[in-house]
């Protein structure tokens, strides 16, 4: 196990090593900072000390190796727009993005599931349809377009749930959160709601699909044949199965539920990375942009180790195969 | 009293493309401490005979007429709670397949003591014991350890036997055995036969022994039927069934010299295949194959008793056979 854990890491270590590359030559070597730096009527010498300074004079693989170096201090460059190192204002919006992330994976399973289990074991009956037909809708209806709506008709006219910002926070471990108060938890409800109707969707059918493959299994009619109850039956034979699939899906869906939170951050003024990246994109605050990617790419690194330690956690035989 | 007395039992499937006769018009009696042998070849309804008799037909099939007497007691029709009472505790299967029927996430104990448990109201200390010993019984070294795996790090013949164990946990009245070591190697095969005749004998444990290996059934019945397309064509003690075959398809497997030396060898390959079970034609459904057919063959024939116990389903048998 733990030679097989080294080994996942030392891979991940690879794989972001090379997305730093990607990442590096797409927005430094692509476009030339200078444009926006300096003002356009600078005379040759400014430019020229700009350039000396920014190290843009040297050649490229160096230039390369002085910014994985600064990276690794955790120096990922100033922004341009607040002055202030573009990590540090990444990880000050990243709790807002996080709880927001967390909490439509949470909804989107709280809801999938139960709705799958049901049209997976009742595939003929109306209700089921009912739930496949919602779930079509749930993938295939634009974010934007669902989040206007959302606060149209829950903050609009029935008044019910505030439309933008985060609300009351409390802090924990020295930051603060909205889910801790009850302000912030009728503020987030939307917006996480709003979120989550793509996964929703993708978890029912995934249970639904996963249900309906092992009710017909040998090992189920055997479990039946043992004279266990239906409830046993479903919930540790049939579900104990399809959680792997599941729990496999929606963890790699974390990544980019915290990557897409765009959309719904933008609808609903979530003051959360997403906002902020959309902000920095429309200003062309390069450093900023470049943080918010490799903080993308590491989480996506990070989400998928977890996986695959979950994964091995729920599957026996993938726990053999690691230790062979 | 008989432990099991089958009459008249149909089983269809009612699919979209049509009805399948999958067993159609079967009767037969397993006394207690009996043996009986049920032979023919791959679809001929054997397995679905065996899920009829442990009421697991799943939809689109449905047990269309007949009466599955245990005991004494009407199965069609009893309502699922009652049969479910007696699955897994007075009437166990061993499936076909060792490799499927075990839950691959489940570990060997949690599916034995779970077994213990549906049936009795007994700590898990107790169950596991009775587990353990179990395992024991069927030739599982160190059973304690062996409990705590999963089923992948058994072998196919490993799995056999703990699916063997597990219809051994209540000492059942019935054991419906489906094709249990067909899939194992010939030494193996021998091992589990040899244990599975002692534990009937000693527990007065009936079976019904499902089979392509003629040799398998010779060495441990005391009936056999032999099915075709869904249908008993002979039945009678296999001592004389195997000697002198009255029906042209049981006289095809077995060959014609009429001696104790074929015991031992595998059912014959029979040339021509099994007619759809969708669409047969009315009379015989061997006629195709047969090479006594005639226009007498176009009316279906009825099970006769053509010598005291011994049935076939023939208008030109092999009588000739017969020692004067
Ligand atoms: N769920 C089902 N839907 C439709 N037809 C079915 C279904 N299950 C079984 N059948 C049909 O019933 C017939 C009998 O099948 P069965 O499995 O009992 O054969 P078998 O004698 O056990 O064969 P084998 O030796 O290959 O195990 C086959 O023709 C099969 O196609
Ligand atoms: S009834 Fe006719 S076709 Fe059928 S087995 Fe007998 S002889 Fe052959
Ligand atoms: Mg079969």
């Amino acid at each position: 196990m733990l030679i097989y854990l080294l080994r996942r890491i030392m891979q991940s270590g690879f794989v972001l090593v090379a997305m730093s590359l990607l990442v590096f030559l797409g927005v430094y070597a692509v476009g030339d900072p200078i444009e926006i730096l300096i003002s356009p009527d600078a005379d040759q010498i400014e430019k020229e000390r700009a350039i000396q300074a920014l190290g843009l004079d040297l050649p490229l693989w160096q230039q390369y190796l002085v910014f994985v170096g600064k990276a690794l201090q955790g120096d990922l460059g100033r922004s341009f727009v607040f002055n202030e190192p573009a990590i540090q204002l990444i990880l000050q919006r990243m709790p807002a993005t996080l709880e927001l992330a967390f909490g439509s994976m949470f909804l989107s399973i709280l809801i999938g599931l139960p709705l799958g289990l049901y049209a997976g074991l009742r595939p003929n009956g109306a209700i089921s349809k009912g739930i496949m037909a919602g779930s079509i809708l749930g993938f295939s209806l634009p974010t934007f377009w669902v989040g206007l709506m959302l606060i149209m008709v829950f903050a609009v006219q029935l008044g019910w749930l505030p439309s933008t910002g985060r609300g009351d926070t409390a802090m924990l471990f020295g930051i603060s959160w909205s889910f801790l108060t009850g302000d912030g938890l009728s503020h987030i409800l939307l917006p996480a709601i709003n979120l989550a109707l793509f996964k929703i969707s993708l978890v029912i059918r995934l249970t639904r699909a996963g249900v309906r493959e092992t009710m017909l299994m040998d090992y189920v009619k055997f479990a039946r044949a043992k004279g266990l109850s239906p409830f046993r039956v479903t919930f540790v034979h049939v579900f104990k199965n399809i959680l792997i699939p599941v729990v496999t899906v929606v963890g790699l869906e974390l990544g980019g539920t915290i990557a897409f939170s765009v959309v719904t951050e933008s609808v609903f003024a979530w003051p959360g990375m997403g906002k902020l990246i959309i902000d920095s994109i429309n200003v062309l605050d390069r450093p900023v942009i470049v943080a918010y990617l490799m903080m993308i790419v590491l989480m996506f690194i990070v989400i998928n180790l977890l996986v695959d330690i979950v994964y091995t956690v729920l599957d026996p035989r993938v726990r053999l195969e690691a230790k062979a | 009293m008989n432990t099991l007395e089958v009459k008249g039992l149909s089983t269809h499937f009612f699919t979209r493309a049509g009805v399948v006769r999958a067993v159609e018009d079967v009767s037969f009696t397993v006394g207690r401490g009996k043996v009986m042998g049920l032979v023919g070849e791959s679809g001929s309804g054997k397995t679905v005979t065996g899920f009829s008799v442990i009421g697991l037909v799943d939809a689109p099939g449905r047990i269309v007429s007949g009466e599955i007497l245990f005991k004494g007691r009407n199965l069609v029709g009893m309502g699922e709670e009652e049969l479910r009472d007696l699955r897994g505790n007075r009437i166990a299967m061993i499936f076909q397949d060792p490799m499927m029927t075990l839950n691959p996430v489940l570990r060997v104990d949690t599916q034995m003591i779970e077994t213990v448990q549906a049936h009795q109201k007994v700590d898990r200390e107790t169950a596991r014991q009775r587990a353990r010993d179990t395992l024991g019984m069927v030739g599982i070294p160190s059973p304690d350890e062996r409990l705590k795996s999963y089923p992948h790090q058994f072998s196919g013949g490993m799995r056999q036997r703990v699916a063997i164990a597990i219809a051994l946990l209540h000492q059942p009245d019935l054991i419906i055995a489906d094709e249990p070591t067909t899939a194992l190697d010939v030494t193996i095969q021998g091992q589990i036969l040899a244990e599975v005749q002692k534990l009937a004998a000693n527990t007065g444990t009936s079976l019904i022994w499902i089979t392509h290996d003629l040799s398998v059934v010779a060495g441990l019945a005391d009936d056999i039927a032999v099915m075709y397309a869904g249908r008993i064509v002979e039945q009678g003690s296999v001592d004389q069934v195997l000697d002198v075959p009255f029906h042209p398809y049981t006289h095809g497997l077995i060959g014609s010299v009429p001696s104790r030396n074929k015991r031992g060898v595998a059912l014959r390959q029979i040339p021509g295949t099994t007619p759809s079970l969708m669409s047969l034609p009315p009379g015989c459904a061997f006629k195709t194959r047969c090479e006594r057919a005639d226009g007498a063959c176009e009316t279906m024939p009825a099970l006769a008793e053509l010598a005291p116990g011994r049935f076939a389903r023939c208008v030109h048998p092999h009588l000739e056979t017969l020692p004067a």
